[in-house]
């Protein structure tokens, strides 16, 4: 393990495991209480993952833990809440909207009646029953991945959310993820999504923050069951301010005949968002769509670790990522697509192309394919390029200023992702975004 | 319109324009011929204000005004336009979008409101027919697949959209067909008039049977070696362009 002292974050937390933490689990039943005890005696061992660590090859999270971090939250409610609320509206998006404070379900916050067939429980409440025992904790491999140990001992709240068999929501539920506190808080949020069996859902998720002064380090872990024909969109914006470092692990399972579509926004300006988004096929003829867009301005540090693990025959994946660096900011794609020996007549694609816009941005890309089955058709791709000098002349031969014909590249660039978006309202507002990010007057690299 | 004074260019280090003069006026079209690299589209690009062509001498002035010192922009702003010899593809950028905002911003600089999206597409409609520009190409990302023809069309869609002062054409009728450049010529021909000017850049006489030329020119070798009126270019068809040769040699290049 690597040397933790450096970090009292670590000491910090194994005492009050043994501490408050103790007292309050009392009343968990016996299964997640043995399940956070096995978790914590891995991250006792493995610690915060260092640069040697292979998966954090190029990702040094260890200064983002070095700040002095409140495990308890001294949250702003109100005005705060409602500014980070407000940073999370999309334009004339017609959604079911619940609103979390760092990790929490907020009543008040939670508009309009929901279906009866989606079920919405605040974790506090939903891990003695029998659903989340059911679901918890599969797939999940806490003895690989240090912060999926270190939340499975010590998550305190977040969502469960069910979708009964047959049900089709008829609108995106809408969930905004406020982080807002006065101290610096290390806070580790832990959601379930289960659609049961031909369920159809899509989720929006929002992470904002307010514009605090306060550092705030999320280790979120979000775990999704696509059970038998059931479809889930899921789409992910991430556009909190400065302060915010997060940790996304989101863990997939799908069953036969199921499809679940990822949609993954990393945007300014989170100093360090890392999203582990492993999906993991257990059955046959499953369909996974895996489209990100990172947009990193300033120093950001944007980091995407897809995991695409065909276990069985006659799935299909198509991944997509696309990267876009300004300033100094560094972008990290990790895209592993694991082919396991039964998995005959996979149909597995995967690409990710980067523009990088300035001379001082980064972008380290690393596709992974481990092929085990004979019978399959797998490619992947990676490019790293600039803004074509030719298309720039061309656009602006025509009146178009500097400015907007870079916006307009750059949309363009973006566009085998956000074209695939389901929800025109939301595409619209990333496309507003990504014009929103790119920087005026400013020098940028051409080729 | 246009005043060009003793125009000399450089790209990387190679001189390739070596003292242009060529004066345009409103209502004029003008055709410059000339062999296989002697300085035809750089002397459209240098008038565009592409990057990497440098003006070592000489000056342009259009409509009065400084050219070279503008940017790109603001030139095609100023009412300028060049059709490209090799029309670029931009994947993910639509003909349509860009084609408003363009438009949209060129009014924007002569103080004109955008125009309301019916305006709008009434004008495309307009210039669409025509240009005989196929409606299923109109939302297409620009320029993307389309076939040499096609891109040549789109850009006299953009010219008629945009209605600029000065047209240069460069080589808009190479490897048209013979509908295709009847129906260029004609859009042409409809947009001509009292107030604009064209200068249309060719090899072949055939296109200027159509758009006939008040004056014609041949660049060689970085220069304009000789001038004359629509009776040069049968010339020119005639006896090709090897008598250039030993009447003019050709200067040194290096710099
Ligand atoms: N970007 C460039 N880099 C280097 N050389 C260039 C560049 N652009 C043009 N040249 C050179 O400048 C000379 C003139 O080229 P230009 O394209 O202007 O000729 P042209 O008269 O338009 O020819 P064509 O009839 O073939 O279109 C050629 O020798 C060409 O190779
Ligand atoms: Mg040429």
């Amino acid at each position: 393990m690597a040397n933790q002292v450096s970090i009292p974050l670590y000491q910090k937390l194994l005492d009050g495991f043994d501490g408050k933490f103790a007292i309050e689990q009392k009343a968990e039943p016996d299964a997640l209480r043995q399940a956070r005890q096995k978790a914590l005696e891995n991250f006792r061992k493995s610690g915060f993952p260092t640069t040697r660590v292979e998966d954090w090859k190029y990702t040094n999270v260890i200064p983002f833990l070095k700040e002095d971090y409140a495990l308890q939250d001294k949250a702003k409610a109100g005005a705060a809440l409602a500014h980070a609320v407000e940073a999370a509206t999309i334009e004339d998006l017609d959604s079911y909207r619940i609103v979390l404070l760092n990790g929490q379900l907020q009543e008040t916050a939670t508009d309009e009646k929901l279906p009866d067939s989606i079920s919405i429980r605040p974790m506090a409440e939903a891990k003695q029953e029998a659903t989340f025992l059911n679901y918890f904790g599969k797939g999940t491999d806490v003895e690989k991945h240090h912060f999926a140990a270190l939340n499975t001992a010590m998550f305190t709240d977040g969502l469960l959310i069910e979708v009964k068999a047959n049900a089709s929501i008829d609108k995106p539920l809408h969930i905004i993820h406020a982080f807002s506190s006065e101290n610096n808080l290390f806070v580790q949020p832990r959601h379930l999504i289960v659609l049961h069996r031909s369920a159809a859902l899509s989720i929006v998720e929002s992470v904002v923050t307010d514009s605090s002064a306060a550092k705030i380090f999320v280790n979120s872990l979000t775990e999704v069951v696509v059970e038998e024909n059931a479809n889930l969109n899921h789409y992910t914006l991430q556009t909190a301010k400065k302060g915010l470092r997060q940790l996304q692990h989101t863990e997939v399972n799908q069953k036969r005949d199921s499809v679940y579509s990822n949609y993954t926004f990393s945007l300014p300006e989170a100093e360090l968002l890392r999203n582990n988004l492993h999906v993991n096929l257990d059955d046959e003829h499953t369909e996974s769509h895996l489209y990100g867009l990172y947009l990193g301005a300033d120093q950001q540090l944007l980091d995407n670790h897809t995991f695409m693990n065909h276990q069985k025959a006659h799935c299909e994946s198509n991944e997509v990522y696309k990267g876009v660096l300004l300033d100094k900011a560094v972008g990290v794609f990790n895209g592993k697509v694991f082919v396991q020996v039964d998995a005959q007549k996979t149909n597995a694609f995967q690409q990710n192309n980067n523009l990088l816009l300035s001379p001082t941005a980064t972008i380290n890309s690393k596709p992974q394919l481990e092929i085990f089955a004979d019978d399959v058709k797998c490619s992947h791709g990676s490019t790293i390029g600039q803004l074509s000098q030719e298309a720039m002349f061309y656009l602006q031969s025509r009146g178009i200023g500097e400015d907007s014909a870079r916006a307009m590249l750059v949309s363009a660039f973006a566009f085998d992702v956000t074209e695939k978006i389901k929800i025109p309202e939301l595409e619209a507002h990333i496309n507003n975004l990504i014009t929103h990010h790119i920087p005026a007057n400013q020098e940028l690299i051409k080729a | 319109m246009l005043s060009i004074k003793n125009l000399h260019a450089d790209v990387e280090d190679k001189k390739i324009l070596k003292g242009i003069d060529l004066e345009v006026k409103a209502g004029e079209v003008h055709a410059i011929m000339g062999p296989n690299g002697s300085g035809k589209s750089t002397l459209s690009s240098v008038l565009a204000g592409r990057e990497n062509y440098v003006v070592t001498e000489g000056e342009v002035q259009f409509e009065g005004k400084d050219l070279l010192d503008m940017a790109p922009e603001v030139r095609a702003r100023e009412g300028l336009f060049l059709a490209f010899q090799y029309p670029v593809e931009i994947p993910g950028v639509s003909n349509i979008n860009f084609l408003r905002t363009a438009l949209n911003e060129i009014r924007e600089y002569r103080g004109l409101p955008a125009l309301e999206a019916k305006e709008f597409l009434k004008l495309t409609k307009e210039k669409q027919k025509l240009v005989e520009f196929d409606a299923k190409l109109i939302n297409r990302s620009l320029n993307e697949g389309f076939s040499g023809g096609e891109k040549k069309r789109n850009e006299i869609l953009q010219l008629a959209m945009l209605e600029p002062k000065l047209s240069i054409l460069d080589e808009t009728d190479s490897g048209l067909d013979i509908d295709a450049l009847r129906i260029v010529s004609n859009g042409v021909n409809k947009l001509r008039s009292e107030n604009n000017a064209f200068v249309i850049i060719t090899h072949y006489q055939r296109l200027l049977e159509y758009i006939v030329p008040d004056y014609v020119h041949v660049l060689y070798d970085g220069r304009i070696v000789k001038s004359g009126t629509k009776e040069l270019a049968l010339e020119l068809e005639e006896r090709g362009y090897d008598w250039l040769k030993e009447t003019y040699p050709v200067t040194e290049n290096a710099r």
